[in-house]
């Protein structure tokens, strides 16, 4: 019903009025997959936050620009290890290829333990030891800087159910927050000020926005998850140019999510003290360049 | 920040005026928590008057809710009127319009938590 009488007479002017003029809820889906997110900055080896099941399209994606048969570096950068972060493993394609590295970073003593565990039965059939790709774990201290596949990395306690780190990355003065499963608390001083050095300047932040302000007051309060108006205050407060919402609650479907992001845009109007606060709202296949 | 307070009957009216944020929300706080240490079951119903309130951030509705939550603990009433357009959308935004009841008059909310509050009201603006 939208596109009569708009002269749509070519595919390219479909495709331009269905990418320019249709709501993005109708014509995409902001998809399901739980997190992955890849910073690409041009190199050989991979960087990669998290390992829910995004992973396994990012797989695919490797073997269909790079083939089967080249051996690559992956290195794998973990908030934590509930679930939804770690599932795609099993599928990660890569993992399989001899010749291919992977090297797991993180600030928990259990993420090898973690990974183990999942590929035993009965929860699948593939024992973490056939895996044929050389795989590394590697303990990072929060607070400190470490210069990783070109990044110079920081990761940062958060506060969620079995603690979760937020990884800060910067490169050639760009700058990339990665901020997932984490309750925000903009009540506590300390807090505050922790979190907006650590997002400080950020050209782009992904953040945890799963539930709204009330729930996260409220019913949902200690259950280790922000909200788009906390993640607009603290983005401001950092002086941060790009907001990400992220880890979006899967019980909402695309008109929701659509809606909230839009509400956020306009809170993000609303709230502004400075320069404009760009806000996206995450898909799978999203890609920003910084 | 400035918080005036009226009783109409058995309801107190608090009206907080300008930005409710990091730096402003302490007289706000004060006020509740002074409303909450009393309240109880049948006692004084509490109506937050937003007229002169035209911005609130996640911390002032944080303060919000915790003294809703004690209120309703303590079986008492709070209410929110007046909401001006931007602190509606916030609001709406937030779904803090999920849970509070919002009415669009001082007048209006006294109505609803307590007839003796609203004949009070109107008697003293002559109505």
């Amino acid at each position: 019903m939208s596109a009569s009488g708009k002269g749509l007479d070519t595919q390219e002017k479909a495709r331009a009025w269905v990418d320019t003029e249709l709501d993005f809820a109708v014509s995409h889906t902001f998809g399901g997959n739980s997190a992955c997110v890849q910073l690409d900055a041009g190199d050989e080896e991979y960087v990669l936050c998290d390992l829910g099941s995004g992973v396994r399209a990012f797989g695919n994606h490797v073997f269909s620009r790079d083939g089967p048969s080249k051996k690559s570096t992956f290195h794998v950068f973990l908030s934590h290890v509930h679930w939804d972060h770690i599932m795609g493993f099993p599928f990660f394609g890569p993992a399989y290829v001899p010749g291919n590295k992977i090297r797991i970073y993180g600030c928990h003593s259990n993420i090898e333990q973690a990974l183990r565990r999942q590929q035993d039965p009965p929860s699948f059939p593939v024992p973490f030891d056939t895996l044929a790709a050389s795989i590394e774990f590697i303990t990072l201290q929060p607070g400190r800087s470490y210069d990783i596949a070109g990044w110079s990395v920081t990761a940062r306690l958060q506060n969620h159910s079995g603690d979760s780190y937020g990884y800060r990355f910067v490169r050639d003065s760009r700058i990339i927050v990665y901020s997932t499963d984490s309750e925000h608390r903009l009540d506590i001083p300390d807090e505050v000020e922790g979190a907006a050095a650590f997002f400080a300047d950020a050209d782009l932040v992904v953040f945890d926005a799963m539930y709204s302000l009330a729930e996260a007051v409220s019913v949902k309060e200690d259950w280790g998850h922000s909200s788009n108006v906390v993640a607009v205050e603290l983005c401001q407060l950092a002086n941060a140019k790009h907001l990400v919402l992220f880890h979006h609650e899967p019980a909402n479907n695309d008109e929701r999510i659509a809606e909230i992001w839009r509400e956020t845009l306009r809170y993000e109007e609303i709230s502004r003290t400075g320069e404009p606060l760009r806000v996206s709202a995450a898909y799978d296949g999203m890609e920003i360049e910084l | 920040m400035r918080v005036s307070q009226e009783r109409y009957g058995d309801a107190l009216v608090l009206t907080p005026v300008g930005r409710i944020d990091n730096s402003t929300t302490d007289g706000l706080r004060s006020d509740l928590n002074t409303y909450v240490a009393t309240c109880r079951k049948g006692g004084d119903r509490l109506v937050l008057d937003f007229s002169k309130v035209d911005y609130i951030s996640s911390v002032g509705l944080r303060v919000l809710m915790l003294a809703a939550k004690k209120i309703r603990e303590q079986e008492g009433m709070i209410v929110v009127a007046a909401l001006q357009p931007v602190v509606r959308e916030i609001f709406e935004i937030s779904r803090f319009n999920l849970v509070f009841q919002c009415f669009g008059t001082v007048r209006e909310a006294l109505g609803k938590v307590s007839a003796a509050a609203l004949e009070a009201y109107d008697s003293a603006h002559g109505a």
